[in-house]
């Protein structure tokens, strides 16, 4: 990672407020391991201040076939914090994510490298079934994929029943699941209609409201918003908020006003790598790197 | 404007055209359909459907035993031919681009074209010489190796059409990989699966030539898999060509059953796949 001439230099001021938030609201930093060899103090550095990792990617590198299309990332994710993932098209954000829960390796060809932590356990250690890892980390894509063959009420339950588990109380896990997403109101009176009946904001919902029923600890969202109106997206972003309280996210979009709307950390990447990772408001007021300053300002060349 | 007009012109000749084209495609099936269905149905009555063959020179008598024949034939030929077929089209989509995928698919291309006699010198050696006998057996071996090759393929087309989003979906629900192809893929496919496969067992369900040598034909009924057995397609041969003017009568019956029983077959399949799917 080669680090350019900063174009604006964080001011003294920036990181003090940045600390001494930290230090009142967040709890201290426990990383789960010994912190491995190149990043750890980077982040300290910055005025991210101190997090708690529900995740980190340790020299993460991913491939297609032998295209590097992540080169070496390492990154942190804050647990029950929103953190985004801003780029150009192209730049490796999308697939960073589906390294998060090993969901990059299904397209044949594909592979990575590297160190993900999820609670201090390397996910792509040998003996890590990818989908146990699933379970943990959920996904909600970028189009909404509703199960067709499956009623509104079959989809939320679908990770449940297609992984043959029990279920003690169906009825009130859709309840549930609905009503986190603000569907249930919309659709309480017909469960039994296709999933894909429903309008494309909703089957987002409803998709997101099927990866909550599974309970994940963690919830990637790979630009969640992009098929959708500015209504449903808007409710999207509501939702996202509130499911910050139990969730640890991680979005990718395009939209720099929504990374700005929604996360509490924002990385940019580009060409494959990380070029800057702050608090939100740093990125978008403070960026330290030239090419993060041009790319949220529009200047990208 | 000009060249406006000659657009609009150009649009309604090619319009035409398809039209024309559908109606001319659409005349030997309609008259095929007409044609068996006016000659056919003056041979059909109660007896038909309830008697054996009368001997030579009576009158009367049905088919009884080929109708339950032909059943018997295509119910061996769907149970062998189906599931193999399905599962080789599930491993077409899902490994297809091994070497060995490449060799099952140029295999079963190559299999839907051997003529359907092929297969039936096949099986008599195989089967009819083995065992010293004509039999259902044989006669459903001989149907389902026809079956295969179109089952497998039309599976593995139908699964490919399926969105990878969905495979994603639920590879992302935590959902192993088998899981997802076998309840979110082959499900999703179903319908057209099931369309496919409908068509396989319609081609076999008139096959002729295959039967003459396997199945062979019977007058009675018989009483076990292990016996020569009558069936329509062999029969209404069998009758079209013999010199008796009332046994080409039931030949044309026999067609006009053959047929129907297709179609019914085929309906019935299609509303049972589209009702599960709903129900779901």
């Amino acid at each position: 990672m080669n680090l350019e001439t900063p174009s604006v230099v964080p001011s003294e001021n920036g990181r003090k407020r940045a600390e001494e938030s930290s230090n009142g609201a967040e709890p201290a930093p426990s990383f789960g391991q010994p912190a491995p060899a190149t990043d750890a103090r980077r982040w300290d550095d910055i005025s991210v201040g101190k997090i708690v990792p529900k995740m980190r990617t340790v020299g993460l590198r991913a491939y297609f076939g032998t295209t590097q299309v992540l080169a070496g990332i390492d990154l942190p994710v804050a647990e029950q914090k929103v953190t985004a993932v801003i780029g150009p098209s192209g730049c490796g954000k999308s697939t960073f994510v589906r390294c998060l829960n090993r969901m990059h390796e299904v397209v044949p060809g594909a592979r990575a490298v590297g160190q993900v932590l999820l609670d201090a356990q390397d996910i792509y250690e040998r003996d890590v079934d990818p989908v146990r890892v699933r379970r943990r980390v959920g996904m909600v894509f970028q189009k909404p994929n509703p199960f067709p063959t499956m009623s509104i009420r079959d989809n939320v339950l679908a990770g449940l029943k297609l992984n043959g588990l029990r279920v003690s109380d169906p009825d009130a896990i859709v309840e549930r699941s609905l009503r986190q997403v603000a569907l249930w109101d919309e659709v309480k009176d017909g469960l039994h209609r296709a999933g894909t009946s429903l309008s494309g904001g909703q089957q987002q919902r409803l998709c997101i409201a099927r990866t909550l029923a599974l309970e994940p600890e963690v919830i990637l969202m790979d630009e969640p918003c992009s098929a959708l109106d500015p209504i449903a997206t808007a409710r999207v972003e509501e939702l996202i908020h509130e499911l910050r309280e139990s969730y640890t996210i991680v979005i990718v979009t395009h939209n720099m006003q929504q990374a700005a709307r929604v996360a509490d950390f924002t990385a940019f990447f580009y060409m494959g790598q990380l070029i800057e990772y702050n608090r939100t408001d740093v990125i978008f007021t403070r960026p330290k790197e030239r090419r993060t300053e041009d790319y949220i300002t529009g200047r990208f060349g | 404007m000009e060249k406006y007009a000659r657009r609009k012109l150009l649009d309604r000749v090619v319009r035409g055209a398809c039209v024309l084209a559908t109606v001319v495609a659409l005349v030997p099936l309609g008259s095929v359909l007409y044609y068996v269905f006016v000659r056919g149905i003056g041979g059909i009555d109660l007896a038909f459907f309830t008697e054996l063959p009368k001997p030579v020179g009576e009158e009367g008598g049905g088919m009884a035993n080929a109708i339950v024949g032909t059943i018997k034939l295509v119910g061996l030929a769907c149970l062998m031919g189906i599931p193999p077929g399905v599962l080789a089209g599930v491993y077409l989509a899902e490994f297809g681009n091994s070497r060995l995928g490449r060799i099952v698919r140029f295999s079963a291309d190559v299999m839907s074209g051997v003529p359907s006699i092929t297969v039936g010198l096949f099986v008599y050696a195989l089967v009819v010489m083995t065992t010293k006998q004509f039999s259902a057996w044989a006669g459903g071996i001989a149907l389902a190796i026809l079956m295969l090759p179109t089952v497998t393929r039309s599976t593995e087309e139908l699964l490919k059409l399926v969105p990878e989003s969905l495979r994603e979906a639920a590879l992302g629900l935590g959902v192993p990989k088998w899981r997802a192809t076998l309840r979110v893929m082959l499900r999703t496919a179903a319908p057209g699966i099931a369309v496919g496969i409908m068509l396989a067992v319609a081609r076999v369900a008139g096959e002729t030539a295959p039967l003459l040598f396997t199945a062979f034909n019977n007058r009675f009924w018989s009483s076990s898999l292990n016996e020569p057995t009558a069936s329509l397609p062999v029969n209404i041969y069998t009758y079209a060509v013999s010199p008796y003017e009332d046994w080409h009568d039931q030949a044309w019956a026999a067609a006009l059953v053959l047929l129907v029983m297709v179609l019914v077959l085929n309906i019935s399949a299609r509303l049972l796949v589209r009702h599960r799917v709903k129900a779901r």
